[in-house]
């Protein structure tokens, strides 16, 4: 298929405005449920979505997809109702409520599912499909529907900037300034039940907790301001929405939920490895950095202590006592040193035996050493 | 015998109650540690490693089966502790990203290379606990159910873990320092015990899928938890509401014709809902009680010390009648006549008119209170 009659293709259209829909969504509320240390809550809601699917086809006696994300959302907050009921009114802890939010509302929608089925209703097919998601079953009227419940979702976002923001980063500090803290949380809560509605149809309930999660810890590595985690999130989002779109929708028998989770957990694992300053590699590589400076500085620090041991400041010392003062192969270090400028190579004295080549502190050399000592008793002073 | 095996109701029954049995014996620990969300992620992502063990060996269930799905159940946590040592993720979205992916990579591998076999999609996250008869084993001449016996097995090795390291669980669970102190290694206890949850899963998926196996681990120690302090008590309690669910499950879903291990699965909620409102000490009702209770003995105590201060000075006949306590303790009319009622009816007070006389109960009750220990008519 060439890349003009993919474009387009009708289902493909659909399923790429969808992904692109579902990724901007859920990057964006994502991000704050990641920075507040709610991820799992997504997991949550989205589990808890299934007994509202049924409820919603049940009511409207079909796959009729308004009502559908209509139940969606109301037994989604109903299932973070019931577990904030549980945390603050029992002596059960977060985790457990939300597994048992999680697992009963679940249980519902399967018995409502196997209702639905044993009613034999013809077009009850269409219902397995938001388990693991069929984006190729989008139609043009799901998508308005989705992009009504999104600009919602963003618009609220938009509106409401400073304060969510205040919230994720100091809840208590936003309460001292008179802001009404947990109507502010119930609406972040609700929003991301908004994103996992809009999810539904795409990735499906049971993945849709990774696709709030995921786009958020990678933007995080990239982004030390909200402004721009939120924003690289909504384009991460997007990115593994549409490729694991069209993967799903031009394989056969794929079902996408999956393949959105795979390439959205790529740009994770490219993030976590490769991002400036926060990127796992290049911390190794300053560790090694570091090591290696600390290695030159105790060599050198070393020569200057052998000097004024014997107050004779061209005092020449021979690498293998070094080595056995510092328990350790000077060689590279010495290199590194002698490039610098900082000592010199010279003939050992003519009294002594032996001819390996000695060591000896330039004037510069001598300073640094210092330089470096001076600190090191600042610090211990400290 | 054979009869007994042949009772179908009696066997899915069985089946329902070992899996919550033996998902509850390894729950609480989970569910006490403050780690249940664990079970959530094993759940899913032993469908990788039931998937690779069925692609490798084309064994859809025995031993090979539970030690790859362990495995699994293993990798995945060792993961997610990787990410969060790493320190650029939180515990929760660590969690939240490892499980999916190993769960995507495992439908994925259903769809391409096994979407015809024992094992779709549906069965994955569903499970079939009412066709549990159909796959048996020939054992002395009867026809037992496979998933009996691998519930069985696993409920009995769950068992004797917690009963070999009944104490050591407890101290890694309530002060891990102090155990780790004391050289007991909570950590490997941790993972054995991860490694027994994911076995379970494993042995349970065939019954009640990838999810519904959640509601098994953390729903019935919870609502255990809900109506004891003692440990060994949280593991009877759950073991009970497990098979009341099962058995309760079993009826309602034949009744109304849905899926069994989904009415199972709501039943334990239904007992965990029970707990959290009429739990003897934790509920709420109880919790209610209790703080009325404490309310009207204040209520009584303030009155008693009102009356006492009062009692044989001048202003008596203003201060010790039910309207002062309108006006100058403030109490609006019906908390008044519910304070002196109350102390009426403990025979600390009596009426007169409107007059309220101190009794000597309620005098020593008013000393008690303001010289705590002092002898009376001192």
């Amino acid at each position: 298929m060439s890349l003009a009659s993919l474009l387009g293709d009708y289902t493909l259209q659909n399923v790429v405005l969808g992904a692109a829909m579902l990724g901007l969504v859920s990057g964006v509320l994502g991000s704050f449920a990641v920075l507040r240390k709610q991820s799992l809550l997504g997991d949550t809601l989205s589990h808890a979505a299934l007994p509202g699917v049924c409820l919603g086809f049940i009511i409207a006696g079909g796959r009729e997809m308004g009502s559908i994300l209509a139940g969606a959302l109301f037994t989604g907050s109903l299932a973070a109702l019931v577990m904030l009921l549980l945390t603050r009114m029992s002596r059960l802890k977060t985790d457990a409520a939300l597994g048992i939010s999680l697992s009963v509302f679940f249980a519902i929608g399967v018995v409502l599912l196997t209702y639905i089925q044993g009613t034999g209703n013809a077009s009850q097919g269409g219902l397995d499909a938001f388990l693991f998601g069929q984006a190729a079953a989008t139609l043009r009227s799901d998508l308005w529907i989705m992009a009504a419940v999104g600009g919602v979702a963003l618009a609220l976002v938009a509106g409401l900037w400073k304060e969510f923001k205040l919230v994720s980063f100091d809840a208590q500090f936003a309460a001292t300034q008179g802001m009404p803290v947990s109507l502010l949380d119930g609406l972040m809560t609700i929003m991301i039940a908004l994103a996992v509605v809009i999810g539904l149809q795409m990735v499906g309930v049971v993945l849709m907790a990774a696709m709030v999660i995921a786009p958020a810890v990678a933007a995080r590595q990239w982004a030390n301001r909200l402004e721009s985690m939120v924003a690289l999130s909504a384009l991460f989002g997007i990115l593994g929405g549409v490729v694991g779109a069209v993967i799903s929708a031009t394989g056969p028998g794929l079902a996408t939920g999956p393949l959105i989770i795979l390439s959205l957990s790529s740009v994770v694992l490219v993030s976590l490895l490769f991002a400036p300053r926060r990127g796992f590699l290049w911390e190794i590589l300053k560790l090694r950095r570091d090591r290696r400076q600390l290695r030159y500085q105790r060599v050198l620090t070393t020569l200057y202590q052998l000097a004024s041991h014997h107050a004779d400041r061209h005092y020449r010392s021979e690498k293998r006592m070094l080595d056995t003062y510092l328990g350790a192969d000077s060689r590279r270090a010495l290199a590194r040193l002698m490039a610098r400028g900082l000592i010199i190579e010279q003939d050992p004295p003519p009294h002594e035996p032996g001819n390996n080549k000695r060591w000896v502190l330039t004037p510069a050399g001598c300073q640094e050493a210092e330089r470096i000592l001076a600190t090191l008793g600042q610090e211990q002073a400290h | 015998m054979a009869t007994l095996f042949d009772n179908i109701p009696l066997m899915i029954m069985l089946v329902g109650a070992l899996v919550g049995i033996a998902s509850s014996l390894v729950g609480t620990f989970l569910v006490l540690r403050g780690t249940s969300m664990l079970s959530d992620a094993i759940g899913h992502s032993i469908v990788l490693g039931i998937v690779v063990v069925w692609l490798a060996t084309h064994q859809a269930n025995g031993p090979v089966q539970i030690i790859g799905a362990a495995l699994t159940g293993i990798l995945t946590v060792f993961l997610t502790e990787l990410l969060v040592s790493t320190q650029r993720v939180k515990k929760d979205a660590a969690i939240g990203l490892v499980f999916p992916v190993l769960f995507s990579l495992g439908v994925l591998l259903i769809n391409l290379y096994a979407s015809d076999v024992h094992i779709d999609a549906h069965t994955v996250l569903l499970g079939e606990i009412g066709f549990v008869w159909l796959d048996t084993l020939t054992i002395g001449g009867a026809e037992v159910p496979r998933a009996l016996i691998s519930m069985g097995a696993m409920t009995l090795l769950n068992l004797l873990f917690v009963a070999a390291f009944y104490k050591e669980l407890k101290l890694a669970t309530f002060d891990e320092a102090l155990a780790k102190a004391l050289g007991f290694a909570p950590t490997a206890l941790f993972y054995v015990l991860l490694m027994l949850t994911s076995g379970t899963a494993v042995a349970a998926f065939d019954a009640v899928g990838a999810v519904l196996f959640v509601a098994f681990v953390i729903v019935p120690p919870s609502a255990a938890y809900l109506l004891t302090d003692r440990l060994w008590k949280i593991f009877v309690y759950a073991s009970l509401i497990a098979a009341a669910s099962s058995v309760s499950g079993y009826m309602l879903a034949v009744a109304w014709d849905v899926s069994i291990g989904g009415m199972m699965a709501v039943m334990t909620g239904v007992f965990l809902a029970l707990a959290f409102l009429l739990g003897p000490r934790y509920g709420l009702c109880a919790q209610w009680l209790s703080r009325r209770r404490q309310r009207d003995l204040n209520e009584s105590r303030t009155l008693m010390v009102h009356l006492y201060h009062h009692e044989d000075g001048p202003e008596k006949a203003v201060e010790n009648v039910t309207q002062a306590l309108r006006e100058h303790l403030m109490w609006t009319p019906a908390r008044a006549r519910r304070a002196v009622e109350l102390s009426r009816q403990r025979q600390l007070v009596v009426q007169e008119g409107e007059r309220l006389h101190l009794t000597q109960a309620g005098r020593h009750m008013a000393r008690e209170i303001l010289e705590p220990g002092a002898k009376d008519g001192s």
